[in-house]
């Protein structure tokens, strides 16, 4: 037997890691991590109390009191709506660890009750948006894949991956709930543009909501979805995989210098 | 008996047999690294009869349509025949989608083994002479092929694609002088370009291409059987002989097998790993973006470049005379081509080396030409991951504009700082170390230097390596 | 007697003999236990390229089922023959020598030089030059006929070019045509006119010019709503933009991939001001400005459709500032 056992050996080991890159690389990025925050929590007599006392304590250092805004620390909440505050404060993005970070993804601060507390609080502040009710088995997928690909594939990529907005980051949508996507979509959170009712119905929303729910598991026909973010996966693939595999293969057949039988009988030069 | 009896039958009508004996008999050098062009070209013949079967499937029509196949989420959408028949096949047509998997990760792979093959030929002097011209066919084929997949996985008029061919015709317009004319006249007019140009992209990728690069190939292997195959420095290979395993039966035998193993490797990835996805994407319109569209590998160097160049076009009074795009898109492939295909000219005017090579250098033997080598290489790399800098940025959190600095300040320190560390390994190695005939134990038989100068490396404290010309 | 005798013989001939192949080694290494795995293994693969077969017929042709059975037989049939190739058959070495021309004359070093005793007009190259120079024995206007013969080649050239140029329209006027001008209204992709009402602060739209080819590239348009007190438009452009509301070519013009991001700051004191991103190359322009490039390779600012409000709808009041999509040779825009 040929002493190349260990080399090849070692080759597969490199395969297998490459493979597990592969997966590493080619799954959904994981939400980066929550920004600090101080969870406030009190005891409180009524929800619009509780609300109020909540909204003292966590928000107003930087929403101001009655919620006003403060000047280069936070933004007016007067038109923010019920939409807005049950959106960022469910999805973990406020309270913000410090003012100018992006608001993104993380574990909520807040727990049921406080953030239905809160919400109701800040939707009686002025006449932003109520929570909208969306119900994706409403809507139609077809109709909502056309819709993500007209206003949102842009940003949020068209397989709900997110992706680089110059300034931002557009994240993926992997764990958004259909009433978090009817929320972003009118309130416009961080960098987002918004979208009316007239420009994308209630209906449309539905159908919006289905989309995104397929794309959080989608038809994959064809095998290991490696990412569902196209060629860059499958680049490494083609290397790691394939080409890796046929390089054993082909060291196996062939022969190292130095060490082949054709060395060993090969005569002195003549 | 039947054998003889086939022999004299060829013999009697083409006065073959003799040919076809001495080609039997013809010898192969072992080394395993030899076997990339092999898998290359057995990838391109899988590409032919995977292609065959899908192209009588594919409709080359940018006539729209209204979908209502079986795939829901696209129903009612308006697409292109183009695009319908391919979901079609993926999903209505029996063995249509692992087809049209393995075609399209065959070509990834094509590609891919052409490189590593390209890499072999260049760090071990193959391409000298008398094997120069050959090795300008190979990279004329790597041109072809880049060219090939471009335009093949952009029939399909998918989200992804679209957008490629919308930068393309970018880069096209942007070459000085004739760019408007030379976009205007392959896509038939203004992007998205005339109602025939997918059926015409589609015999330019069915014919035109993959019977000029067939055509390239049989040439390639001709001007590799005629002078014979080079082979690594041993004992008994000299310049003038080949030493290695006839091709029949052990060679034949070997070389098949690999055929078979490319082949289960892309029938394996073409069932059970999906590629291209393209009802996930949905069809093109010059006015849909999507965020994260990448090529394909083989064009990623590209996209990193046109990310990477910073905002300068070259105006002359009214006159756009070099637009942006220009840089990234055909100046620097432009480039680097051309090094690959002046690098023998320049090393033969370099070393003055003019004589015919059949023993190959191992990377060490050629310190300068490996440095630079790896150099370039390293310069390609360095745009190519750029170019994935914002999957890095979702990933990984790392500000995508702080890596276009990174990566700009990388592109060009890098390759100075791998040209220095390589030369010097290099000459470490080669120097140094002994000769890897391991089993005759450690002491190398022959070893004359190309240019005839010669160093001899003593070692503190340790036993002096020495060489000895082989006796004669 | 006479096998030894015979085999002495062509010893003696193959020694002396510098251009036969010689073999240096032949092992027969065929042994039962390989030739039966090789065999178990071909087996194994006809039994997988059956299961293929009973998959496509039976199983609805499930892919991933199809490709593992194919790539399992194709393997098996591979390991078949690298055993084959390594353990039934034959083992040799040989050595051959190369063809003349690709023999160095002698060792590598120095130039070429050629051994007294071959004379030159052996050379096969002197042969072939002579041959061929042989044929022109007795033509004595070879400048007249050359020249005569170019003059063809050249002309014959130019009528097998020219046919190309049917493949393509004049390039003149179709990159920079345009559906813009004043009046044209726009209108959403299901072809109702756009509202004033219907976009918001912080809206994104796609619009088209009625009645124009959705898919031409000048057609289509990003629209978009700021606040009016945020504008900050040239003068020239003053009264482009009613009640904040945008209008700009959806195209690029670094390499002509849909513009399809748009960003609008919820707080705009601590972010990035409203801009349009091109997905491609991250290409991003300024809306409050009219298009002026702020990130990314693209060097042309965006083109800005002058609008005005009728009846409540959108309306062009005049065509486009710039051209539209990548620049190629024509006017440099004023950035």
């Amino acid at each position: 037997m040929r002493r190349r056992v260990r080399r090849p050996l070692m080759i597969i080991a490199a395969v297998v890691l490459a493979g597990f890159a592969i997966a590493v690389w080619g799954q959904p990025p994981s939400d980066p991590t929550p920004a600090s925050a101080r969870a406030a929590a009190s005891p409180a007599t009524s929800a619009s109390n509780e609300g109020r006392e909540l909204f003292e304590e966590g928000c107003s250092s930087c929403h101001g009191f009655d919620g006003k805004g403060v000047k280069e620390q936070g933004p007016s909440l007067i038109h923010a709506g019920e939409a807005a505050a049950d959106f960022y404060l469910r999805t973990g993005r406020m309270p913000l660890g410090q003012v100018g970070d992006e608001p993104l993804r993380g574990e909520p601060r807040y727990s049921n009750s406080q953030i239905e507390a809160l919400v109701e609080y800040v939707g009686s502040l002025g006449d932003g948006p109520a929570i909208p009710n969306v119900d994706p088995d409403q809507g139609s997928v077809a109709e909502g894949m056309r819709l993500f690909t007209d206003s949102c594939a842009g940003c949020h990529a068209i397989s709900g991956k997110g992706g680089v907005a110059i300034g931002g980051y557009a994240p993926p949508l992997g764990e958004s709930t259909p009433t978090e996507v009817g929320e972003a979509i009118r309130v416009g959170p961080y960098l987002m543009p918004r979208f009316n009712e007239e420009l994308i119905s209630p209906q449309d929303v539905n159908s919006l909501a289905a989309y995104v729910e397929l794309t959080q598991e989608p038809e994959d026909a064809g095998g290991f979805g490696i990412g569902h973010i196209g060629p860059v996966p499958e680049g490494l693939v083609a290397w790691l995989a394939a080409i890796a595999a046929l390089l054993l293969i082909a060291r196996l057949i062939g022969e190292r210098l130095g060490g082949s039988k054709a060395d060993d009988e090969a005569e002195e030069p003549r | 008996m039947t054998t003889r009896r086939i022999f004299r039958f060829l013999e009697g009508r083409t006065g073959g047999a003799g040919a076809i004996g001495k080609a039997l008999r013809y010898v192969f050098p072992d080394h395993w690294t030899f076997l990339f062009g092999e898998i290359a070209m057995y990838a391109f013949l899988i590409l032919v009869a995977t292609g065959t079967y899908l192209a009588l499937f594919f409709e080359p029509s940018t006539a729209h349509v209204v979908y209502h196949g079986s795939y829901a989420p696209l129903h009612g959408q308006e697409m292109t025949r183009a695009y319908a028949s391919a979901v079609r096949l993926s999903f209505d047509v029996q063995a249509g989608l692992l087809i049209r998997q393995v075609h399209h990760w065959a070509a990834d792979v094509f590609l891919a083994a052409i490189t590593i093959h390209l890499m072999r030929i260049f760090f071990t002097g193959a391409f000298r002479k008398p094997r120069d011209i050959n090795y300008y066919v190979g990279l004329t084929m790597l041109v072809l092929a880049v060219l090939e997949g471009y335009v093949g996985y952009s029939l399909l008029d998918d989200l992804l694609s679209g957008m490629g061919l919308a930068i393309g015709n970018g880069v096209a317009l942007s070459i000085p002088v004739v760019g408007g004319q030379l976009g205007t006249l392959i896509w038939g007019g203004r992007f998205p370009g005339a109602p025939d140009f997918l059926s015409r992209l589609f015999f330019v990728h069915v014919f035109v291409f993959p019977v000029l690069i067939g055509t390239l190939m049989a040439i390639h292997l001709a001007l590799i059987a005629r002078p014979h195959h080079t082979q690594f420095r041993g004992r008994g290979r000299r310049e003038g002989n080949v030493v290695g395993t006839p091709l029949w039966p052990a060679y034949a035998l070997r070389s098949l097998g690999l055929f078979f193993a490319t082949g289960a490797v892309l029938f394996a990835l073409g069932g059970l790993v999906q590629i291209n996805p393209i009802w996930q994407w949905g069809p093109y319109e010059p006015y849909l973006g999507t965020n994260g569209a990448q090529p394909d590998w083989y064009l990623g160097w590209l996209i990193g470049a046109l990310r990477l160049m910073p905002h300068f076009d070259v105006v002359i009074g009214n006159y756009t005379l070099i637009p942006n795009p220009f840089w990234g898109g055909v100046l620097f492939p432009g480039a680097v081509f051309g090094f690959l295909y002046l690098w023998p000219w320049i090393e033969r005017k370099w070393t003055g080396d003019r004589g015919v090579h059949n023993l190959l250098d191992r990377p060490r033997d050629n310190p300068t030409r490996t440095a630079i080598g790896a150099a370039v290489f390293t310069f390609v790399a360095a745009i190519f991951f750029a170019g994935s800098a914002d999957r890095a940025f979702v990933q990984f959190g790392v500000p995508y504009e702080d890596q276009l600095w990174g990566y700009r300040a990388l592109v060009i320190l890098l390759p100075i700082a791998v040209f220095l560390v390589t030369r010097h390994v290099c000459v470490r190695l080669r120097d140094g170390g002994e000769h890897p005939a391991r089993d005759s134990g450690a002491r190398l038989v022959e070893r004359p230097r190309e240019s005839g100068r010669r160093r001899f490396n003593k070692q503190d404290g340790g036993t002096e390596t020495a060489w000895r010309r082989a006796p004669k | 007697m006479k096998t030894i005798w015979r085999y002495l013989l062509a010893g003696v001939i193959l020694r002396f003999s510098k251009k036969r192949t010689v073999r240096r080694d032949r092992e027969l290494p065929a042994s039962a236990k390989a030739e039966t795995w090789t065999a178990m293994l071909l087996f194994a693969a006809s039994l997988a390229a059956l299961a293929f077969v009973a998959i496509y017929a039976f199983a609805d042709a499930n892919t991933q089922l199809l490709g593992l059975s194919i790539a399992v037989a194709l393997a098996l049939i591979a390991a078949a023959l690298i055993l084959a190739a390594s353990q039934v058959v034959p083992q040799e070495t040989l050595e051959e020598p190369r063809p003349d021309f690709a023999q160095p004359d002698h060792d590598v070093d120095g130039p070429k030089t050629r051994h007294i005793g071959k004379f030159s007009a052996h050379q096969p190259e002197e042969e072939a030059a002579l041959t061929v120079r042989e044929g022109g024995d007795g033509v004595t206007r070879r400048k007249l006929l050359g020249t005569a013969g170019a003059a063809a080649g050249v002309g014959l050239g130019a009528a097998a070019l020219v046919p190309l140029a049917s493949l393509g329209p004049a390039v003149g006027d179709r990159l920079a045509e345009s559906p813009w001008k004043d009046g044209v209204r726009l209108v959403e992709e299901n072809g109702m006119a756009v509202k004033a009402s219907d976009l918001e602060v912080g809206s994104f739209l796609t619009a088209f010019a009625e009645g124009a080819d959705k898919e031409g590239l000048a057609t289509s348009l990003a629209v978009v709503r700021v606040r009016p007190e945020e504008l900050e438009l040239p003068e020239d452009r003053a009264d482009w933009a009613p009640e904040g509301i945008l209008a700009f070519s959806k195209i690029c013009t670094h390499a002509q991939c849909a513009i399809s991001l748009f960003r609008y700051p919820l707080f705009a004191e601590k972010s990035p001001g409203p801009a349009l991103v091109c997905p491609c190359h991250y290409s991003t322009f300024n809306v409050l400005d009219g298009g002026k490039r702020i990130f990314g390779p693209a060097v042309r600012p965006l083109p800005q459709l002058p609008l005005r409000i009728e009846d409540g709808t959108l309306v062009a009041a005049g065509p486009l500032s710039g051209e539209v999509g990548a620049s190629w040779g024509r006017v440099e825009e004023e950035s």
